[in-house]
């Protein structure tokens, strides 16, 4: 039941970002290009997905538990440190250059074009080096403290 | 160029709003992306890695079922080259490693909780994005 509320979830997701627009690299980089051919498209996006987020999750919340799961998995971590804001800064840098995010670029698979596909295996070679370094980075922390 | 479309916009954001109150709702927990592929990827329990997958999976899907409804595939163009394409993704996935998340984990589902974490991250994901499209369009290739 949880794969079948998960599926359905996430067409209802990846049907967001296709209908938006946000599947089309080109048209995020036009976003970004306040000072050429800007697209405000991405800015009506971002702000009707949080509003209807933020009512819903108002109301969802409110319940004591999920409907298929036993409790509420949310993120609890309040520290703001270098780690956070540079991985922020990189991504950034490489959604700026391509126009890709991950929930931009996941839903273009199904476009069945070659060129999503290049960018998601890099985007999981870089999960991968990253969780390689950031398992490094721990241990170092964790030695010298 | 790209038009301006903002009954589209309003109605696709509105949707990603409902795929992430969805995904609290029924699963109790966040629609980060990032997070998604990266926990279905390097499962930490077998639990953890079928909703995730299966989430992945109906995203994929959303384009076919778009295109058959529809009856015209959404547009789409890579205007970048495959290297930058390759460098952009490493960046992408080294950045939401290190950062815990991108624009639908960060950008929605965490702002839409008001977290300052996700509102700082936003903040520099959106300002280093509009830099370096800057740089790479009227400063390199102006």
């Amino acid at each position: 039941m949880r794969i079948v509320a998960a599926l359905f979830a996430g067409v209802v997701f990846g049907l967001g970002i296709t209908v938006s627009g946000m599947i089309n690299p080109a048209k995020v980089l036009n976003f970004f290009d306040v000072a050429g051919t800007w697209d405000p498209s991405l800015a009506l996006v971002m702000a009707s997905a949080l509003a209807t987020t933020f009512i819903g999750y108002k109301i969802v919340l409110g319940r004591s538990a999920p409907v298929l799961a036993n409790s509420f998995q949310l993120p609890t971590s309040l520290i703001i440190d270098g780690r956070l804001l540079a991985g922020a800064a990189i991504y950034g840098v490489g959604w700026g250059l391509t126009g890709y995010c991950p929930g931009g670029a996941i839903p273009a698979l199904g476009l069945g074009r070659m060129e999503p596909w290049i960018f998601f295996a890099a985007l999981v070679i870089g999960i991968l080096l990253a969780r390689f370094g950031r398992t490094r980075l721990d241990r170092a922390q964790t030695a010298a403290t | 160029m790209t038009e301006f479309t903002p009954i589209a916009a309003l109605i696709g954001g509105t949707l990603i709003g409902l795929g992430a109150v969805l995904t609290m709702l029924l699963l109790g927990r966040i629609a980060g992306i990032s997070g998604m592929l990266g926990g279905a990827l390097f499962p930490a329990s077998g639990d953890d890695w079928s909703w995730r997958a299966a989430f992945i999976a109906g995203m994929i899907a959303a384009p076919v079922l778009y295109t058959l409804v529809l009856g015209k595939a959404p547009q789409f163009e890579m205007p970048v080259s495959t290297l930058t394409s390759i460098i952009g993704g490493l960046l992408v996935g080294i950045g939401v490693t290190f950062g815990n998340g991108c624009a639908s984990g960060h950008g929605v589902c965490g702002m839409a909780r008001l977290s300052t974490r996700s509102i700082a991250a936003t903040g520099v994901f959106m300002a280093a994005a509009v830099v370096t499209v800057y740089v790479t369009r009227h400063v390199i290739g102006g």
